[in-house]
């Protein structure tokens, strides 16, 4: 199993991209309902393992952070996805 | 002192995958929803507000308010429609049908009544019923979305019943300040809150 999505926060950020394409910092924040510093950290460690990208910019004079899902991410999610379905399967034939 | 009871694979895996369905609705839902179309929707209601209230003739006042939803649902959906694009979704997705399916009924309903109740003359209970209905509609159809959703329908609804217990010659200042005021003020919110 990918324990890197496998932490709540992360695996929000991650079913939350997927669903509706790029999202703002602010929106993720809200959406999960958790602190700037949560969002902070566990976007950080997605970044770095490929599973999203983050742009930095501004809309008007106010700063603006948006992260989006690669394909990598979504592949992740996909086999995270297969993975909870294989261990309910098999737990059902049991 | 007992050790926490560990919790069977299974019903993790589940929850795991409730939770992802519970983000991904959610998701879908709230950035639907327009802020600023919420704000342009309020600056236009309160134009037809001073417009509806300098006319004399009953029947007249309810074609502008009549003009005004046409408009107001014009503006929803542009703006919807820009925020679809802007984020490379699509309206017509599932969380878009799921809204669209929720916030019909209601309006429809309205929309049904108001033609009844106008042609009676009893054009008395329409601010009220108006905002009523309006009010259920982005209650169930935000029922899923951030909190500040529900929570404006419940204000249009609260406001409904006011206007259907307060004077008749007090109703167009209760469309003004329910689809005019409160929309501007929860446009704002979102708007900054949630991105556009």
């Amino acid at each position: 199993m990918d324990r890197l999505i496998h932490e709540k926060v992360r695996l929000g950020i991650v079913s939350a991209l997927a669903a509706s394409g790029p999202l703002t910092f602010v929106e993720l924040r809200s959406l999960l309902a958790t602190t700037d510093g949560n969002v902070s950290v566990h976007a950080r460690k997605l970044e770095e393992a490929g599973y999203i990208t983050c742009t930095k910019g501004y809309e008007g004079r106010v700063p603006r952070t948006e992260y989006a899902l690669t394909a990598d991410g979504r592949a992740a999610l996909e086999k995270y996805l297969d993975h909870l379905g294989a261990i309910l399967g098999a737990l059902r034939k049991k | 002192m007992s050790s926490p009871r560990p919790v069977a694979i299974s019903d993790h895996a589940l929850e795991q995958l409730q939770y992802i369905r519970d983000t991904m609705e959610r998701t879908g839902s709230f950035t639907a929803v327009p802020g600023w179309g919420g704000v342009a929707m309020g600056a236009s209601a309160l134009v037809a507000a001073v417009i509806a209230a300098r006319q004399t003739d009953v029947r007249m006042w309810g074609i502008v308010w009549m003009f005004e939803v046409v408009l107001a649902l014009a503006i929803g959906t542009a703006f919807i429609l820009r925020k679809t694009r802007r984020g490379d979704r699509s309206m017509f997705a599932a969380p878009g049908r799921q809204f669209f399916l929720s916030f019909s009924p209601p309006v429809a309903a309205g929309g049904v009544l108001s033609w009844i109740l106008y042609s009676q003359g009893a054009w008395a209970v329409l601010p009220g019923m108006w905002l009523m209905l309006y009010g259920a509609g982005v209650v169930t159809a935000g029922a899923f979305s951030v909190r500040v959703v529900p929570i404006m329908g419940l204000c249009f609804m609260g406001l409904g019943a006011m206007a259907l217990a307060c004077p008749a010659a007090w109703g167009n200042w209760f469309l003004a300040f329910g689809f005019g005021v409160l929309h501007v003020v929860f446009g704002l919110i979102i708007a900054r809150r949630y991105g556009g």
